[in-house]
């Protein structure tokens, strides 16, 4: 097909100015206000390491692997709520961002990423560190482009950062030859908006549909708010709005792992996460439902459970900015596509126009039915005082960091599941994980870029010991920037969740997920420049945390915790919401999965 | 496809029949943009039964895919917001549900023979209205068009009467009526 040149017409506009391809790229950055840059350099971007160099607007933040680039820029952009931005080199630079990627992909993260590329008349020729980066990363990018001609690129590099930004966010890769960077060309600044034909999301909902989604709620005898990421990626306004929403109409809520934060974990109407880990008043909530307010969530198979005995008696409401997530996995009676922070405004706005207003004594029944699943207490652990229990580890380090500035991030397996449970988020942007895409070893870098977004915080990555080590290196750049991250490994010498399936699922051989000859984090933390902290008794936790916040530089507390602990409630796969397994039931666990089951992921 | 009492997946909620429609996209002509389609239908499991692309307005960089797909009314659905979705897809119309639509498809149809059967290929073109584009002693090349089942019993008859090979251009489709789409 023919290639586009669509600038090249046109006349340049009144504030054009000459630049190389490279500078254009540090230029472009800097009028998109981006501060920080992670990346690692190679032959095919050695041009706009260059230009960097001589420039002092762009800081740039060097990594030690280009997945660790990644997960960084996705952490310091779910923390700060702007694009997260990565300078990788061509080949084995793109192919190891790749991971990196699909993680920010499949939990809607903004992320710009430019990759350097051959030579134009090298491409196609097998050239060294020659891979095919648009081809690559289509699947795992929501746009991407290849720069073939100098007079396209200022307009590419302003409509990445739209397309990444704007409507549902996602990464969006720049693929640069190494002689477009040499190139010179007009540069111009973003024009604002940016104008796409192809490209308009849409932020305002129908407002007959509002008003449909309203008169519904005021109906419901038993509501219940369902949130997700996409409340947190619409921005602070959502979330502020659906506590007044949440607050006007006196419904419970629940959410997923990605929406935590959005409304106050510490509110009485929060019934907790709901979903394969999430809590029996949630879970239940959900299935017993007259009416489901789902806001930015997608009907994921870890939240459904078995989808023909998902909510059976509800009628649901769908509000989310991309069409393709309705009736996806789960047929609702009313979409609604619209911007969270735009739909929740005008659904509060309708409620308080209600008259006669709704009665909210009809409500009664439903909270006294909640209390009931409450007093279940389905977080409930036996407390030990020979070991640490991970859930313990987690009570206290909340308890300890609470009144602080804080922000988690988790890497993926039991750990992840049990932060989610027993760290309580009281704010959006506080918490930073891999939900989509389960990327194990994002939190280490996650925390990098949360750290240098947020230099006086303190910032945690909850980890388990499996996962931290496969982006340990990134300690390294924490290292040399003085980071001052909180590595929290629960240590349980096993990829926990991979053991508890075994457990659940294959008759419990182990087989595989036993770590032998883990490395002394302690050791390690200093060798890195940090400081390792051990802790094996519960009486010494408290003051071991404290130990923790205090030293003002990168730490690894290598938490020895109870080696045999599952986590729980658990729907297992293939089950409904009604039929989650407890704790304190675990003696029937390898009952509690039948054949069919096991097949699932 | 799977039993409802044993999977949590999509497929199991309601044994939905399958259907075939057939999708208009306007898209940027731009390196890429069909890999984009193509990887979005086999990356995602749907079907592609036909599929024809060809610029259609040189000045705005404009191509138009035609493709037809079959699935449940879900999954026809999650096609065209998922196409919807890709940056440089400027619109999708169903046209199995815009309105009455025409649907061509033209073939080139090669038959090798002598003596009756080739009268009998000559004859049964002429029904047809395929033209002859090409004509040896020995063979016939023939160019039809017309609606897919048309040409699919053009190249049955021909089958018996020495059937060499047959390239299909798949199918192309426009609503009728004054309006554009």
């Amino acid at each position: 097909m023919a290639k586009t040149t669509k600038q090249a017409s046109q006349p340049a506009p009144a504030n054009s100015i000459e630049l190389t391809g490279a500078e254009m790229v540090i230029r472009a950055l800097a009028d998109q206000d981006v501060e920080h840059i992670f990346g690692y350099p190679g032959g095919a971007v050695l041009p706009i390491y260059d230009a960097l160099f001589q420039q002092e607007k762009v800081r740039h933040v060097l990594v030690r692997h280009e997945q660790g680039a990644v997960h960084a820029a996705e952490g310091y952009a779910r923390s700060t709520g702007k694009v997260g931005c990565v300078l990788v080199t061509s080949g084995p630079g793109a192919t190891n961002a790749v991971t990196g990627l699909a993680d920010a992909l499949m939990d809607s993260i903004p992320v710009v990423c430019i990759t350097g590329q051959v030579p134009t008349h090298l491409i196609g020729n097998d050239a060294f560190q020659e891979c095919d980066t648009v081809g690559i990363t289509r699947p795992c990018t929501k746009h991407n482009y290849l720069v073939k001609s100098i007079e396209d690129l200022p307009r590419v590099l302003h409509e990445a950062f739209h397309i990444a930004s704007s409507g549902r966010p996602g990464p969006v890769v720049i693929d640069i030859p190494k002689d477009i960077q040499f190139a010179t060309g007009e540069y111009f600044k973003p024009n604002d908006p940016v104008a796409h034909q192809g490209y308009r999301p849409r932020l305002k909902g129908d407002p007959g549909r509002i008003k449909q989604a309203v008169e519904m709620m005021a109906q419901a005898k038993r509501p219940v708010f369902y949130t997700g990421g996409g409340v947190i990626n619409s921005g602070p306004a959502a979330s502020a709005l659906l506590r007044d929403l949440v607050k006007a109409t006196g419904f419970p809520i629940t959410s997923t792992l990605m929406g935590l934060g959005a409304y106050p974990a510490a509110d009485p109407q929060w019934l907790g996460m709901l979903g394969m880990h999430g809590t029996y008043e949630a879970n239940w909530a959900m299935h017993d439902c007259d009416l489901m307010i789902c806001i930015g969530a997608r009907f994921d198979d870890r939240i459904t459970g078995r989808i023909d005995a998902f909510a059976p008696h509800s009628r649901k409401i769908h509000i989310d900015i991309d069409p393709s997530s309705i009736n996806k996995n789960v047929n609702v009676d009313l979409p609604i596509i619209g911007d969270c922070a735009h739909v929740i405004e005008e659904m509060l706005r309708g409620w308080q126009a209600l008259s006669p207003k709704p009665d909210r004594a009809a409500l009664e029944p439903w909270w006294k039915q909640i209390a009931a699943w409450r007093a279940r207490k389905s977080l409930a652990y036996r407390p030990s005082d020979e070991i640490i229990k991970p859930q313990y580890a987690i009570e206290r380090l909340y308890e300890l960091t609470k009144d602080r500035d804080t922000y988690i991030t988790t890497e993926v397996g039991q750990h992840q599941m049990w932060a989610a449970q027993f760290y309580h988020f009281q704010d959006p942007n506080r918490w930073m994980t891999s939900g989509g895409l389960g990327t194990m070893g994002y939190g280490l870098p996650a925390a990098v870029g949360v750290q240098l977004a947020h230099p006086k915080s303190l910032v945690i990555d909850i980890a388990g010991e499996a996962s931290v080590q496969m982006t340990m290196q990134e300690m390294s750049t924490a290292a040399q920037y003085r980071l001052p991250i909180k590595i929290f490994i629960l240590n349980n010498q096993y990829m926990g969740m991979v053991r508890q399936w075994q457990e659940l699922l294959h008759g419990g051989r182990y087989s595989e997920s036993y770590s032998e000859a883990l490395p002394d984090f302690v050791k390690l933390a200093e060798a890195y420049h940090g400081h390792g902290i051990r802790c094996e008794k519960p009486g010494d936790l408290d003051a071991a945390i404290r130990e923790m916040i205090d030293t003002p530089k990168p730490v690894i507390f290598d938490c020895i915790v109870d080696p045999t602990e599952n986590c729980f409630p658990m729907i297992p796969s293939g089950r409904a919401h009604n039929e989650m397994i407890l704790g304190d039931a675990a003696e029937t666990l390898s009952d509690a999965i039948g054949e069919e089951g096991k097949v699932l992921v | 496809m799977a039993n409802a009492t044993t999977s949590h997946y999509p497929a199991a909620t309601v044994e939905q029949s399958l259907e075939t429609h057939t999708l208009s996209v306007i898209v940027d002509n731009e390196p890429g943009v069909l890999a984009r389609v193509i990887g979005l239908f086999s990356g995602r499991g749907y079907n592609i039964d036909s599929l024809t692309v060809s610029e259609t307005e040189h000045d705005r960089h404009l191509s138009r895919i035609t493709i037809v797909t079959t699935g449940t009314p879900m999954v026809i659905d999650q096609i065209k917001n998922q196409l919807d979705r890709l940056v440089p897809v400027h619109r999708v119309v169903d046209m199995t549900v815009t309105g009455p639509s025409i649907q061509r498809e033209l073939a080139l149809v090669k038959v090798r023979g002598a003596g009756e059967p080739r009268v009998e290929a000559l004859r049964l073109a002429d029904a047809f209205r395929a033209r002859v584009v090409d004509a040896g002693t020995e063979s016939f090349v023939f160019e039809i068009t017309g609606a897919g089942d048309k040409i699919e019993s053009f190249i049955n008859l021909m089958l018996p009467l020495g059937l060499v090979e047959v390239s299909r251009t798949g199918i192309v489709a426009i609503a009728r009526g004054a309006d554009g789409m």
